[in-house]
């Protein structure tokens, strides 16, 4: 392949004919706070993971939404649970708890498509 | 219904009838000079109409505007320099051939218009420069209005439609209206910001069904600055990948543009795209051909291709006038004004011509 010089970036183009926004469905009757979030980012920028790698829970829910569990699956696994987030949240989101149940609906996903 | 045809108004721009003065596109005449070519003959030959190609006209400045180089008041003057000229040659309809031109003459005008004192500092600086005066025009259209405008009456004379020869149905075009046509200023548009109706009518009007995708309104990825720095092309080719990608499940025919710009850019990019990405929009692995306003028309009229100069577009069109069922020479496709052969272009390694 030839290069130019520049690359091409991918866009974040979301084709709702493709994507699965089911397990959101579940996640917001599992961990109803939730639906709560404002995506004021005060959760991403409390985390201490974040301080050292480029972790953003804020992205985590962002991805989630937009249905990339492949991407997201990755990010999660940098989260410690330690629970920082949940102290700061101001709309009382069980950001750990959220977490921790985005991981499980992740895998439990992947099981069912394999 | 009455509200909604005063609604409507709003949405509709008033087009001179005849006596234009033609302001040249920097671009279009560099990679498309047949284009313009062929609007002076329509104009002059399939619509008998008094437009005048003056020698003496130069640019706009609207790309050096545009990335910060050039700034507004020697822009102005320029402008008003070529206004000078229509003025002297007794014209008062201003027609410019490249879309960035037409926003930014609008934007001059608009300026001058709000803020009388531009104006006057503008006709000082030109006179100092030059000893040059000029009237504002009474009416500025782009190319792209005026072949609107007649768009039925040229109907009445082409030899072909936008109709497949061997399935019978419609061809389906993708419009692009560049961004500066009615994006900045709605009502000089026709059809304003959100409903421009300028390309989608030419279709419609000419036999074709105009495909409505996602993207459709997405910047074609020129964004000039974007362009000019070798590293932010990734921002340019970016966006017409975007594009490309969100048509391609409604398989284009071709893509119609008014802009010079935005003809060069979703044209050369696909294959820029073609060979980092390995990835065409059509089912040959062509790429979609992108024609502007002024050659479709020519093309349909019964021009000759080459003359219209469609060879000089990085995707070749043959697939589309083979659709049409247009005939063509392929031996004259490199052939010089003396029927004497040229040395073909290369070939890309992907994208195949
Ligand atoms: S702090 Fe709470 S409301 Fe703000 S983005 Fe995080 S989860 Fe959402
Ligand atoms: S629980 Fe995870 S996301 Fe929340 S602060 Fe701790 S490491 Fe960061």
């Amino acid at each position: 392949m030839k290069d130019f010089g520049y690359s091409i970036s991918k866009g974040r183009t979301l084709n709702y004919d493709n994507s699965d926004f089911s397990l959101k469905k579940t996640l917001e009757h599992d961990v109803v706070s939730y639906c709560r979030c404002i995506g004021c980012g005060a959760c991403a920028s409390t985390c201490s993971a974040a301080k050292f790698t480029d972790f953003s829970i804020f992205k985590c829910n962002m991805l989630f939404r937009n249905a990339k569990y492949d991407e997201l699956e990755q990010e999660l696994s940098k989260c410690m649970l330690c629970g920082k987030c949940t102290l700061v949240c101001p709309r009382g989101v069980n950001t750990r708890g959220m977490i921790l149940e985005m991981r499980n609906l992740i895998e439990k996903n992947k099981n069912n498509n394999e | 219904m009455e509200l909604k045809k005063r609604f409507w108004n709003e949405y509709q721009k008033e087009i001179a009838d005849d006596h234009y003065f033609y302001a040249r596109s920097c671009i279009r005449q560099s990679f498309n000079p047949g284009a313009e070519a062929m609007f002076l003959n329509i104009m002059k030959d399939n619509l008998h109409k008094d437009i005048i190609d003056e020698a003496n006209q130069h640019t706009c400045t609207g790309i050096g505007y545009h990335t910060d180089i050039v700034p507004f008041y020697t822009t102005a003057t320029i402008m008003a320099r070529l206004f000078s000229l229509m003025t002297e040659a007794g014209y008062k309809n201003y027609v410019p051939s490249c879309v960035t031109s037409f926003g930014l003459y609008v934007e001059v005008l608009e300026t001058w218009k709000h803020d009388p004192e531009t104006l006057e500092k503008t006709r000082e600086y030109l006179y100092k420069a030059c000893k040059r005066e000029f009237e504002l025009p009474e009416n500025i259209a782009h190319s792209s209005d005026i072949i609107y405008k007649f768009r039925n009456e040229l109907k009445k004379q082409m030899k072909y439609q936008l109709i497949n020869k061997h399935t019978g149905q419609p061809l389906r075009g993708v419009e692009h209206v560049g961004c500066h046509y009615a994006k900045v200023f709605p009502a000089f548009g026709e059809g304003g910001a959100e409903f421009p109706y300028v390309l989608a009518g030419l279709i419609e009007s000419w036999g074709g069904e105009v495909i409505d995708y996602p993207e459709r309104r997405h910047c074609c990825g020129f964004g000039f600055r974007n362009y000019l720095v070798l590293t932010n092309r990734s921002y340019s080719v970016s966006n017409t990948y975007k594009k490309l990608e969100s048509m391609e499940p409604y398989q284009p025919d071709f893509i119609l543009t008014n802009c010079p710009g935005c003809n060069m850019f979703l044209d050369r990019w696909q294959y820029t795209i073609a060979e980092t990405q390995h990835k065409t929009y059509d089912a040959e692995g062509k790429g979609i051909p992108v024609l502007s306003h002024e050659e479709l028309a020519a093309l349909l009229l019964g021009y000759d291709p080459w003359k219209i100069g469609l060879q000089m577009h990085q995707v070749q069109c043959e697939s589309l006038m083979d659709k049409i069922g247009i005939a063509y020479n392929p031996d004259e496709k490199y052939a010089d004004i003396n029927g004497n052969q040229l040395t073909p272009p290369d070939k890309p390694d992907f994208l195949k011509i």
